[in-house]
């Protein structure tokens, strides 16, 4: 890929808004991200509070999305649920893409027999299927919420490591890179000046690509019981509690699973737009 | 030495290394767990110090972590896993005890997947732009995005409680409807974009237009002309994703309570039985690299021109 200029901030935003799918997925974003931040506020009930309904009762105008088994206010503990969610995908996010566009820049700057040695890792654990390495991974940290993102994050690192091994390849030949070495400059001004910047855009293409399945790996983990524990009101944590009772309360499951869907959805919407503004070539392809 | 092998025993042996450093990296991530293994191989239960000292000489844990690592590489190679600390038994027989319900699930998934991913795959890609093809692209994206336990979760609900047609419990064939759905639902949507943009890639081609210009009906050139070229791409989707299924559908097997090796995976990370988890990621990485290799020599049989590609 060549040096895409990142665009101002209001083209960008123009043009990351200019499909029907873009704008609709930006509105529920939005939506969420703005009933993340005030959910304190917004909530009518304290989501871990019990008894403030009747148990498993149905939706009503009190309780607009009904009751769990405990009495809680599902519409207060979705609400919560979203802070969780989207909180925790962008932590995933950042590790995946912190350790790996680092080790991705490394072993291809190195090249040699680094460069081979660390490419054949990758490969291997490329080989773990992606949620089975997240399970082996939560085998060693524990169950819990930062350890399910953690261990998300960390399973993210090989396959962002290989993208930018190979786009730092195309980039350690060209002119500026001679250049800089030179006028003398060291291999840690190399990597930080002058390549890092060079990879910013596809680092923020992966990103926004990776967001939504990050909050979808994280909730899968919960609703396994390896990830956020009860009483936290989790997407995921909630939806495994609501399995119990679908039959006498199917919106235990259903509202959970509906704002699961829609906050995936509307990252995927933005994230797939964004990725095709920033960089048209570079989107969808895994180097 | 290698260069004068059959291509096929080239890439069979090609596969040895792979597994030695899959195998190290399950043994070398178990190491990490925190805590004594001594402790969990007895569930907790409160030993004597020599009790915990035979046990630690039992399971080759008082030796140290190279000489432990050589014998589970050894132990591996003869598909020796262990013994599992809550059942006792051995790995391998409690994993070939479970793999039936996976491997049930796993067909039962592909071939929902295939049904539905090559009708409406050939169907969007013969007519780009169409309305099939419209709604069929449209769904795919949305689907990437819902949580499959959900699915599975409103399936349930509405064709098992509600409605009352399939069983949602049981080892039966029609318990298996729903579960299948599930898996296959995912698998359409990917199998479906590949077939429509391979199709669409090959339908432009000369040799396509001399069968149309001969007077052969669609069904003869989508069947005989078309999809043989189109083929590769869908194969090694299916091929990868059977692969994965096999170890477990994690998720879908929890859903539908089913014992599988998924199910089985989730209680072992839950009790930290190590030697259960241990075998458990051994066996479906090694059965994802078997398959793998199966898929290339499948690939090298079907076009030579494979086979001349360094391995």
């Amino acid at each position: 890929m060549t040096t895409t200029a990142i665009l101002p901030p209001r083209r960008l935003i123009a043009r990351t808004l200019g499909t029907p799918g873009a704008v609709a997925g930006s509105v529920i974003l939005a939506i969420l991200v703005l009933g993340a931040i005030f959910a304190p506020w917004l909530s009518p009930f304290d989501p871990n509070a019990t008894r403030v309904c009747p148990r498993l009762a149905a939706p009503s105008l009190q309780n607009l999305f009904g009751c769990d088994l405990f009495g809680r206010d599902i519409f207060s503990r979705i609400l919560h649920g979203a802070r969780l969610s989207l909180a925790v995908g962008l932590l995933t996010v950042a590790i995946s893409l912190i350790a790996g566009t680092f080790l991705g820049m490394v072993i291809a700057f190195l090249g040699g027999r680094a460069d081979r040695i660390g490419v054949r890792l990758l490969d291997v654990m490329l080989g773990f299927p992606a949620i089975v390495l997240a399970i082996l991974i939560v085998a060693v940290l524990g169950v819990g919420a930062f350890n399910a993102a953690l261990a998300v994050g960390i399973s993210g690192i090989p396959r962002i490591a290989r993208v930018i091994r190979s786009a730092t390849l195309t980039l350690v030949g060209r002119e500026f890179v001679d250049s800089a070495r030179a006028v003398g400059a060291s291999q840690t001004r190399i990597l930080r000046r002058h390549l890092l910047p060079n990879l910013l855009p596809i680092v923020i293409v992966l990103g926004s690509l990776d967001l939504g399945s990050a909050i979808l790996s994280t909730a899968t983990l919960s609703f396994l019981g390896l990830g956020a524990q009860p009483p936290t009101a989790e997407w995921g944590a909630m939806l495994s509690a609501g399995r119990e009772f679908m039959r006498y309360a199917p919106w235990t499951m259903i509202f959970p699973g509906l704002a699961l869907f829609l906050a995936v959805m509307s990252v995927n919407l933005v994230g797939d737009r964004l990725s095709h503004v920033l960089d048209p070539r570079a989107s969808g392809s895994d180097g | 030495m290698m260069a004068r092998m059959p291509w096929f025993l080239r890439r069979i042996l090609g596969i040895v290394p792979t597994l030695f450093l899959t195998w190290s990296i399950v043994f070398g991530v178990l190491q990490l767990i925190p805590g004594d293994p001594v402790m969990l191989a007895l569930g907790g239960t409160p030993a004597s110090d020599e009790v915990l000292d035979n046990e630690r000489r039992r399971l080759g844990l008082d030796q140290p972590v190279y000489v432990q690592y050589l014998t589970f590489l050894k132990k591996m190679a003869v598909g020796d896993l262990g013994n599992g600390y809550s059942s006792k038994q051995p790995v391998s027989e409690m994993i070939a005890a479970r793999v039936r319900p996976s491997l049930e699930l796993a067909l039962g998934g592909l071939l929902v997947g295939i049904v539905l991913g090559v009708v409406l795959g050939i169907a969007a890609g013969l007519r780009p732009h169409g309305w099939i093809d419209t709604a069929t692209m449209s769904t795919a994206l949305v689907g990437v995005s819902l949580p499959s336990f959900w699915i599975g979760m409103l399936l349930i609900y509405v064709f098992g409680l509600q409605l009352e047609w399939v069983p949602i419990l049981g080892d039966g064939i029609d318990a298996l409807i729903l579960p299948s759905i599930t898996i296959g639902l995912f698998l359409a949507g990917g199998l479906a974009r590949l077939i429509r943009s391979a199709l669409i890639e090959t339908m432009a081609q000369d040799y396509i237009r001399t069968a149309h210009s001969k007077g052969l009906s669609i069904v003869r050139v989508v069947a005989k002309h078309a999809m043989r070229n189109a083929i590769i791409p869908p194969i090694t989707l299916l091929g990868l994703q059977f692969a994965v299924l096999i170890g477990g559908a994690v998720v879908t097997e929890r859903v539908f309570a089913r014992a599988g090796l998924g199910s089985m995976l989730i209680d072992a990370v839950l009790t930290k039985d190590i030697p259960l988890v241990q075998g458990l990621v051994v066996y479906t990485t090694t059965a994802y690299i078997v398959i793998n290799l199966l898929l290339e020599l499948l690939y090298g049989i079907v076009d030579p021109r494979i086979r001349s590609r360094r391995a």
